[in-house]
């Protein structure tokens, strides 16, 4: 098989970088397993690792450092049967450690070389996420103060499929690599190495020394049996084809006849609980049942059980420009949550306005018409005042009829939910 | 006359379904995650694919990747996933990657306020990336818009192979509207154009005095280099100044001058007013709002709604405005967009009503600025 390099393009490595001695392994590794350029892509990261794509006589990926992976999961999403290979340094290990973890949780079938020399080799030897604490490098003292990172167990723990380290000088680093390459999943493999151009200007560092550093690591959990499950991708489109096909949007047919033109602004203030988000949205379908243009705006805090919650709804048979709420028809006021929240907006209420509201509940005087309603006394529970309340707008207001709600809640609703909500409806209609 | 009820999030997945998006990936925030809620439902089952990043910089990697790899790609995002994405908006944008952004505004700076609108982004997203090349930005109005802009802007992405901004704001994008299906006026859409199979291939080679590269995905028949780095045309890294300059000349000019073909806007003018209103996003509605009700006042006031903001249509803004002494520009910010217009209309009176409370500017703010001369 011939060589994947590009003869044109020599690696430009120090002498004696390990780098060089990866990227050839890894040209033996793809051609010993028969693979042709296009077969592979090789998605590089920043620093002296991120050459490797350069020499590769195959498709080739170069972004942002630390975000390899990132690039890498979009490309094999895209292209299930490309052969997706990242190398990055401990650099890249270090900056974009979230993506390598999120990577390893994943478990999409990638192959991440870490070329792991201990310091950042392109900007002047500072120190990375794997520099011994003892080891002289360009960070000052900052590196004694921060403990190194093992990558191989991290990555397990992560749930990496597989996991292996590694030193560039073994012998059998091809078969290594080619391990790695075929497994499908995640596989990591953290190539120690020597970078003689920063690193061992001040720290002593051998192939022998690599060896002996890490037979006495204690031995890595088997993490293939461990972490051991299907690829991403296929899990993926596994599941995926599993879901069945969305709804086209509804178009609503008009059935009905709106009680009159021009803009109806209706504001519902009540409680997180009292399905006034979902009041809006069937006034909305109210509306549009009658031909209205319709918008909904809605106020509630980030804590989605809790606290206030605000629907601002405009209906009219023109275009709605704006969207804000300038003088509203109909005020349902439900809790004080919602009321204390909109106090100026009640006080500036004139004559024309009609508030229908909740018995017992407090609001700042002003001119508009209030129609004071007891669900207590109907015996409706509480989630489902906001419905009556629009039964009793329905009625006793020119802004909704009874049957635009009727068509709302069929649009809104699957048949048993629709039944219990006409229920509501005719309870308190027949008051 | 059929209407159709949802948010403005919704229509901005929808028109993205129609553009022939087929990769979403975004991280929730809100006012933006419901963007991401509605393409999980659309995509999966299409066999496209939607994915939930670790965070915003893998989000729109994924999207990146994805682009390069052939697929039509959009992520969705609020100001301070924005901030975030700017070293892979300035990859985009250098290394020619097709990629649809919407940023869905929040009152900022910061963390600022989660469910609150504004307009703060607008020389953001222009400005936010490293080397200062021209973006595209779009910025809906109203439902409609959310949905064919995003077609639109899909199409741009295609044709230029570049990252494409949808400026929504949380007050359309989270406000629920009807709009008629039927009435959506969308255009063919675009597909990049493909190196002929017959050539060697040179991935950022430039032919026929064109301005945008031929594409081919990684992953095909022919070897794709892609590179963050300076590059030539071979996807190689470059020294030459003579071709860095070519190139960069080359990424400013092919959106710059195209501007004229993607200019987007709306008018309503009026005779005998001597004011014309300059307005986008959200807030050109109640401009929209004031006009009518100054002109039922007797106070004629005219309309420009602008619908690409980058790069500024400069050509229509000097067009439109000549004929008038003073031009009003309201904004949900403290004066972003009117820099641009003050450098391009020097000899007009120019006013601002802005505003950054995370509420909307009312029709009665700007026809204040009437009853007042
Ligand atoms: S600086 Fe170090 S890692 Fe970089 S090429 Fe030289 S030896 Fe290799």
């Amino acid at each position: 098989m011939a060589s994947l390099l590009n003869a044109s393009r020599p690696a430009v490595f120090c002498p004696g970088c390990s780098h060089d001695r990866v990227l050839h392994a890894l040209d033996q590794a793809l051609t010993g397993m028969g693979y042709t350029g296009k077969d592979v892509a090789i998605v590089t990261d920043i620093g002296c690792s991120g050459l490797f794509d350069t020499f590769f006589n195959t498709h080739a990926f170069h972004g942002l450092h630390g975000r390899a992976l990132t690039y890498a999961t979009g490309i094999k999403l895209a292209r299930p049967d490309l052969k997706v290979i990242v190398t990055m340094g401990d650099g890249g290990l270090g900056i974009g450690g979230a993506h390598v973890l999120s990577t390893c949780r994943r478990n999409i079938d990638l192959t991440l070389l870490v070329l792991n020399n201990f310091n950042y080799g392109m900007t002047g030897g500072q120190c990375s996420s794997t520099t011994p604490q003892d080891a002289v490098v360009g960070s000052g003292f900052l590196n004694k103060l921060e403990k190194p990172i093992d990558i191989c167990q991290v990555a397990g723990a992560a749930g990496a499929g597989q996991v292996s380290r590694a030193s560039t000088y073994q012998k059998d680093l091809v078969a290594r690599l080619q391990t790695a390459i075929t497994f499908e999943g995640f596989s990591l493999v953290d190539i120690w190495g020597i970078c003689p151009g920063r690193y061992t200007r001040r720290n002593k560092l051998t192939p022998k020394s690599i060896e002996q550093s890490q037979t006495q690591l204690p031995a890595l959990t088997d993490f293939q049996a461990l972490n051991a499950r299907m690829e991403y991708g296929k899990a993926y489109r596994e599941q995926a084809a599993k879901l069945s096909q969305p709804p086209d949007p509804v178009r609503i047919k008009v059935t009905c006849q709106a009680p009159r033109t021009g803009r109806t602004e209706v504001v519902i203030l009540g409680s997180a609980g009292q399905r006034i988000i979902t009041a809006g949205e069937l006034l909305c379908l109210a509306g549009a049942s009658a031909g209205c243009h319709a918008t909904q705006k809605n106020d509630y805090p980030i804590t989605v059980m809790k606290g206030h919650s605000v629907s601002e709804v405009i209906l009219a048979d023109t275009t709605i420009e704006y969207t804000g709420i300038e003088d509203p028809s109909v005020v349902i006021a439900l809790a004080p949550e919602g009321v204390n929240r909109r106090q100026k907006m009640l006080a500036a209420l004139s004559s024309d306005s009609v508030v229908i509201k909740a018995a017992g509940l407090e609001l700042p005087p002003s001119d508009a018409v209030v129609v004071e309603v007891d669900f207590k006394a109907h015996k409706i529970r509480s989630q489902d005042w906001t419905l009556a309340a629009l039964a009793v707008m329905a009625r006793k207001t020119q802004a909704l009829t009874m049957d635009m709600l009727t068509a709302a809640l069929k649009l809104r609703f699957k048949k048993a939910v629709y039944d219990t909500a006409m229920a509501i409806t005719q309870k308190i209609v027949a008051c | 006359m059929e209407l159709t009820l949802m948010e403005g999030n919704e229509a901005i997945a929808w028109g993205a379904l129609a553009a022939g998006c087929n990769f979403f990936a975004g991280y929730p925030i809100t006012p933006a995650t419901t963007i991401y809620n509605t393409m999980l439902k659309l995509l999966p089952p299409k066999g496209g694919i939607c994915l939930q990043g670790e965070d915003e910089i893998a989000s729109i990697g994924f999207c990146l990747g994805a682009a390069m790899a052939g697929m039509k790609a959009m992520t969705a995002t609020s100001g301070p996933g924005i901030s975030l994405y700017s070293e892979q908006i300035s990859f985009a944008i250098g290394s020619e990657i097709p990629i649809v952004i919407v940023d869905v505004q929040r009152l900022g700076p910061s963390t600022g306020s989660a469910t609150k609108g504004a307009d703060g982004d607008i020389q953001f997203m222009q400005w936010g990336n490293s080397g200062g090349l021209p973006v595209i930005v779009l910025a809906p109005v109203d439902i409609k818009d959310c949905y064919e802009l995003t077609v639109k802007a899909f199409n741009l992405a295609e044709r230029f192979r570049c990252p494409v901004f949808v400026a929504a704001n949380k007050e359309i994008s989270m406000t629920r509207e009807t709009f008629c299906l039927d009435d959506l006026a969308l255009p063919p859409i675009v597909e990049r154009r493909q190196a002929d199979a017959r050539t060697p291939y040179l991935p950022f080679e430039i032919k026929d005095n064109g301005t945008v590269p031929d594409f081919l995905p990684i992953g095909g028949d022919r070897l794709v280099r892609q590179t963050s780095s300076t590059h030539g045309a071979n996807g190689y890294i470059t020294t030459d100044p003579d071709e860095i300059a070519a190139m960069q000349a080359r990424l400013n000019l092919k959106i710059a001058r195209s501007v004229a073909e993607f200019t987007y806007f709306d008018e309503y003018l009026v005779p005998d007013a001597d004011t014309l209103v300059i307005a986008y996003g959200v807030t050109a509605r109640a401009s929209k709002e004031a006009a009518k009700r100054l002109q039922q006042r007797g106070q004629p006031v005219s309309l420009l709604v602008l619908k690409t903001l980058w790069p500024v249509p400069e050509i229509l803004i000097k067009e439109k405005a000549a004929a008038y002494q003073h031009v009003l520009v309201p904004e949900m910010n403290l004066g972003q967009y009117i820099r641009e217009l003050q450098r391009l209309l020097p000899d007009k009176k120019i006013s601002f009503v802005g505003q950054m409370n995370g509420e909307l500017i009312k029709p009665g703010q700007i026809m204040e600025v009437f009853a007042h001369g």
